[in-house]
């Protein structure tokens, strides 16, 4: 039986297909999962896409957090289930305050479409165990508001708890600042990707669906995704067999 | 017994701006723009949101905890920004209530 992970569908999604793709690609079966549904279907874990949700009218993610999809997400999330954002997903995440931090424009207020470098922090968790350790992973960014913003205090708590999931690096490997090309959007100390305490939410704003083939240019985004896949399928496992025992 | 309660519509607007010390790439923008219109002593500049609604309710106070509850769920994330209310005044009596 393989393992089921729900791909959210809100309107003006438009990654959920790519992810869906990709995530097949990494040996799970894709679940749409309707905005308008707070039927999670039995999934294995969630992954929220990019794209638009809900025209992106007010802020970024700001309307999608009232959907019935997403309150059942923060129950799944609240019960330790995994979710990753993509993303819009990643900025949905954050208005819902599933994630630390907001996602503010662009500080060049230019929509940034390009490859980027970023390097996993951590390879303990279960969105990057499959990223060898230290590894530079390189994908593309798309978005318009993605300078990831905490204030000092909390920017602080995230680096000694190591709840910061991916920077993006320069060609030399080391964060890069704000200003810096590498860094696209200006993020603060270069996030591009957190984690929750419980570590079971995640979010980042490079695409790893959109690097899931060699053809595309890097398979790299495939180590994120195959991480989230064995994750699920393992928890999966894990509570079959508690129940056969 | 008539349970028609009468209540009024309140209009309000809710300025939403980045909170102080917050990037705000969008006013630097406008900012940078200045000097190309010849103006000089004008700086400071921060670009936000007006959102303008109407609350029916029994008064103007009852109107106005609905919007500081929407503005701080819905149309401000206060970890980057601020709002100010302002309300607009009463536009209209609306009769409502279970009875219809």
């Amino acid at each position: 039986m393989s393992v089921r992970v729900g791909v959210v569908v809100f309107p003006g999604s438009n990654c959920d297909t790519d992810t869906a793709w990709a995530l097949a690609r990494a040996g799970a079966e894709p679940v749409q999962l309707w905005h308008e549904s707070a039927d999670l279907l039995g999934v294995d874990a969630i992954v929220l896409p990019g794209g638009f949700a809900y025209g992106d009218y007010l802020r970024a993610g700001a309307i999608a957090r009232f959907s019935p999809v997403m309150r059942a997400v923060a129950g799944y999330a609240a019960d330790g289930g995994l979710v990753l954002g993509i993303c819009n997903g990643f900025q949905v995440l954050a208005e819902a305050g599933l994630l630390p931090g907001a996602l503010l424009r662009n500080r060049t207020l230019r929509f940034v479409c390009r490859d980027v470098a970023i390097r996993a922090e951590r390879a303990d968790t279960a969105f990057t165990h499959r990223v060898p350790g230290g590894g530079v992973l390189r994908m593309p960014v798309a978005h318009g508001e993605g300078c990831y913003y905490a204030d000092a205090a909390t920017l602080d708590a995230l680096e000694r708890d190591g709840r910061i999931l991916f920077r993006y690096v320069d060609a030399a490997g080391s964060p890069a600042p704000a200003g810096d090309r590498a860094n696209p959007n200006g993020s603060l100390r270069a996030i591009a990707g957190v984690i929750n305490a419980a570590g079971n939410v995640a979010g980042l704003m490079p695409h790893p669906e959109r690097a899931a083939d060699a053809l595309l240019g890097s398979d790299d985004g495939m180590l994120v995704l195959r991480s989230l896949v064995d994750s699920a399928g393992e928890r999966a496992g894990m509570i079959q067999h508690a129940v056969a025992g | 017994m008539n349970a028609e309660v009468i209540a009024a519509r309140f209009r309000f607007a809710v300025n939403v701006l980045p909170k102080d010390g917050i990037l705000d790439p969008q006013g630097r923008a406008v900012e940078q723009s200045l000097p190309h219109l010849g103006l000089a002593g004008v700086g400071e500049v921060r670009v936000g949101r007006r959102v303008e609604l109407a609350v029916d309710a029994p008064d103007a106070a009852a109107a106005r905890v609905v919007v500081d509850e929407l503005a701080r769920e819905l149309l401000c994330n206060p970890l980057i920004e601020q709002y100010a209310i302002e309300p607009l005044g009463a536009i209209s009596a609306a009769r409502s209530g279970a009875g219809g």
